[in-house]
């Protein structure tokens, strides 16, 4: 375990500059105040509980498709990181900072895989999530997803959107959906809708379609339905994933507030992943909710609420054989997976299942943060996944032909495995094939 | 100047039919009404890219290419903002504005309604403008938008070194810092965010980021000398002009004036506090524990606590009674002075006080049907649309203003008869 795993070292400035501005000194005491002022019995648990099986090795796409390299199994990964930490009381190198870093936010999604194969149900996760606040108070993380998180500290929204950008794009949108439906509306600021529609930043910048064909399912299925024109619009949260909890809490705050605001009895979000972890369990707990104050309905479940209330009927069901992904952070998050398979048979022919699937699925190596820190990673994001791109190819021989993958996380990650495995999957959101398949007036 | 003494306060009932609106315009938007109820508009589309805004059955004069934020101000003037050849404005009472801009968004008003305030873009260059004047400087970019208490100064975060994507180093160096009425700080910060005018207008207070995780209040530019882990919008005590500001202190938050902490406890969470009319008490909202919500007075918190969510505090106007929101269990609750009233809704509205504290009514909704609620006990009639109660000066009578199949109705209403 002593040497790196990496033989091609990646360069990045918000690690190199950040580990070069740092002292020893200030390493040990930043890690010290950390873990005596930000943890407590669950990481001593943890520590104490664990045996060293190894059992949690088998669970991580990493450790699998890295031909069993015991530096990407989640163990390892602690080993490198947060047990060195603890083992030196905090007395380590900028060097080990900078490559514990790496290790946290580039070689492990967050997935909580593992935690089912551990015997202990030690939550891996939430240690490299320790490993990464412990970097973000060093200021030793990632370039690209610390620029996210500073989108999200001035913007409170992922994608730098300005105040002006959010409300301009979401009324072209209107007018464009009215072509097709003439009494087509995104009502917003409408105070006392029932529900509060709330999307991830790349929608308005790159996937203004994806805001377009939610405008038409919610009118086509009579949703008394609003989006703020304000900040608070994004329900997605990098900050949360580089450990700066502050600006995690700031933007979910936004969120939750705009919410009340309007006066809406929930808010429905569209296909993401993180965001629903960031809406639904780590951001409201930071801020002292138990649960989201206004409750949280991810697209999936209004998916399947709205076709088993017969909202929205279906025209002509999807022929083309699919295939879907089970993303980490709403199916071991949420338990959405029979919700997912119901949307699934009710909009196509046929669904063939991958191997592992439901709450035991690979994870796409996109999520958790680790797409957001960039091009650098990108190769070893993807290499670090070739069980995924197997466990597509067998779904193809079974014939597969779209990948359904209800998280843009997932979508992203998944698109790149796609293209370098050479897989020829189409991938889509379940609201592609929804906007494509329901009913819709002349 | 509002004074409500001089609305209609005898006519029981005056009623405008809405139906027909919806036959003559293409469509029409939902509704608003004038804060004495006397005017209800909306939004209407004439023709493809042509849009009017129609009050009391009345269209203004000039249509517009586009139309949304329809607001009345407090004294009753009626403001939107308006679209015309690919320029922004805002009309009142249907006149635009002299200026137009390339987007504006985010209309202020003051309580009194004299002044308006919007956020302004043109080239791609951003300010704020008051009463349809532009701040003579514009800036990169900005956010959090504040209006004065007497509504004649402007303050927002706003961005006065340029940087591009990924230059985190330089963003952490500082490149924001507040302005009022245009003018910046000198001070740069890595961030600027909810800020607070004085009363007397010479303040301007606003929560700031100093580094990756210090944070602090910025007075005029100046940062308190002590920092926190956190911290959440400022206000100014009206007493005595010092800045008070919810602060993270160890994990935990309390309250701090002029950077030193006031309360001599602390609490999971804490926000939105706020003076009493006289300015002799404080009160927040806090969570005592990990979900557990209520209202602190004076650092004191309620024995009453929520599991959900504690929001819309008011004081009565004596400042001797406390109403908010809460909700539980899924269903929301009005609570006063930590009194919960028994009956539950899908939602509630902002409670309002008589003017001599003894009464209180909030709009709510059950069922999706909106009625009043008024001291825990529920108004006879449920409507399809549903403002918030106004109580008369002298408090004998309250401003009901509702929509009821297709018609809209301005009813006068003994304040007994709601309270039974």
């Amino acid at each position: 375990m002593g040497e790196p795993a990496e033989i091609n070292e990646i360069k990045d400035k918000g690690l190199e500059i950040g580990a070069e501005r740092l002292t020893e000194d200030k390493i040990e005491k930043t890690i010290n105040s950390v873990l005596k002022g930000e943890t407590g019995a669950r990481l001593k648990a943890y520590v104490d509980t664990c045996i060293h099986c190894g059992l949690c090795s088998e669970a991580c796409h990493y450790y699998l498709s890295r031909d069993n390299d015991p530096h990407f199994s989640p163990v390892g990964k602690v080993k490198q990181t947060i047990w060195e930490m603890l083992k030196k009381k905090g007395k380590v190198s900028p060097e080990f900072i900078k490559k514990a870093s790496e290790i946290a936010s580039t070689e492990c999604n967050l997935c909580r895989r593992c935690a089912m194969y551990c015997p202990f149900g030690i939550d891996i996760a939430y240690m490299m999530l320790i490993v990464r606040r412990i970097c973000h108070m060093l200021g030793v993380t990632p370039l690209y997803i610390q620029d996210t998180a500073h989108s999200h500290s001035v913007t409170m929204n992922q994608m730098w959107v300005k105040g002006d950008e959010w409300p301009d794009t979401l009324q072209w949108q209107e007018e464009e959906a009215q072509a097709e439906i003439p009494t087509l509306r995104i009502p917003l600021e409408k105070e006392g809708a029932d529900v509060m529609y709330s999307v991830i930043g790349p929608e308005p910048k790159f996937q203004a379609q994806l805001i377009y064909q939610a405008a038409v399912i919610m009118n086509v299925a009579g949703i008394d339905w609003t989006m703020p024109a304000s900040s608070g619009w994004d329900n997605s949260d990098m900050a949360m994933y580089t450990g700066d909890n502050e600006i995690m809490g700031r933007v979910k705050r936004a969120h939750f507030e705009t919410a009340a605001r309007l006066k809406v009895k929930k808010i429905v979000m569209g296909e993401c992943g993180h965001a629903f972890r960031s809406v639904y369990d780590v951001g409201n707990r930071w801020l002292g909710w138990r649960i989201p104050p206004v409750e949280v309905v991810h697209a999936i479940e209004f998916y399947h609420d709205i076709l088993k209330e017969g909202r929205i009927k279906i025209s002509k069901k999807f022929e083309t054989p699919v295939t879907l992904h089970d993303p980490c952070n709403i199916v071991r998050g949420r338990g959405l997976h029979e919700m997912s398979r119901y949307v699934t048979r009710e909009m196509c022919e046929e669904l063939i299942e991958m191997h592992p699937n439901r709450e035991h699925n690979y994870c796409c190596c996109a999520g958790g943060g680790v797409i957001n820190c960039g091009p650098p990673y990108k190769n070893k994001r993807i290499m670090s996944n070739r069980v995924k791109a197997e466990q597509l190819f067998a779904a193809k021989a079974k014939g597969a032909k779209v990948l359904i993958a209800p998280c843009h996380n997932c979508h992203s990650g998944l698109e790149d495995i796609n293209h370098h495995y050479g897989l020829g999957l189409e991938i889509k959101f379940l609201m592609d094939i929804l906007y494509e398949v329901m009913d819709k007036p002349e | 100047m509002i004074d409500i003494k001089e609305w209609d306060w005898e006519t029981p009932e005056k009623k405008i039919v809405l139906s027909d609106w919806t036959e003559k315009f293409r469509w029409v938007e939902e509704p608003s009404v004038s804060p004495d109820g006397e005017k209800i508009a909306a939004i209407v589309k004439l023709d493809e890219g042509e849009f009017n805004v129609c009050v009391n059955g009345q269209t203004w004069e000039n249509p517009f290419e586009k139309i949304w934020y329809l607001r009345f101000s407090p004294d009753g003037r009626l403001t939107a903002i308006v679209s015309e050849m690919g320029e922004w404005t805002l009309a009142v009472d249907g006149i635009p504005w002299e200026e137009k801009f390339a987007y504006i968004w985010n209309t202020l008003f003051s309580p009194d309604g004299k002044n308006i305030a919007v956020a302004v873009q043109n080239d791609m260059q951003y300010c704020m403008a008051l009463n349809g004047i532009p701040w003579e400087e514009t800036y990169a970019n900005m956010t959090h938008f504040a209006l004065g208490p007497d509504g004649t100064k402007t303050a927002a975060s706003v961005q006065v070194e340029k940087t591009s994507e990924g230059e985190i180093h330089k963003f952490q160096e500082g490149t924001f810092t507040a302005a009022l009425d245009g003018k910046a700080w000198d001070t740069r910060f890595v961030n600027v965010w909810n800020m607070a005018i004085s009363p007397d207008g010479t303040k301007l207070a606003a929560e700031v980021r100093l580094n990756l995780y210090d944070y602090t209040i910025a007075v005029n530019g100046e940062a308190w000398k002590n920092t926190f882990g956190c911290v959440w919008e400022p206000v100014f005590n009206p007493q005595n002009n010092a800045v008070v500001a919810p602060v993270r202190v160890a994990g935990k938050w309390s309250l701090a004036e002029d950077g030193n902490i006031i309360w001599d406890r602390a609490f999971f969470q804490l926000w939105h506090q706020m003076f009493s009319p006289d300015g002799k008490r404080l009160v927040a909202i806090v969570a005592p524990k990990f979900g557990e919500w209520t209202i602190a007075v004076d650092g004191k918190p309620w024995r009453r606590t929520f599991d959900e969510f504690v929001t819309d505090v008011v004081f009565s106007p004596d400042g001797n009674r406390i109403a908010a929101l809460a909700k539980e269990k899924g269903k929301w609750k009005i609570t006063v002075n930590g009194s919960v009233w028994t009956n539950t809704f899908d939602m509630t509205w902002k409670p309002v006080f008589s003017p001599d504290g003894k009464n209180v009514a909030a709009k709510v909704d059950r069922n999706g049907k909106y009625t009043i609620i008024m001291n825990d006990r529920l108004w006879r009639q449920e409507c399809d649309e549903l403002w918030d109660p106004v109580f008369s000066p002298d408090g004998q009578k309250v401003l009901v203003r509702t929509i009821e199949d297709g018609t809209y109705c301005r009813r006068i209403i003994p304040t007994a008869e709601l309270t039974g």
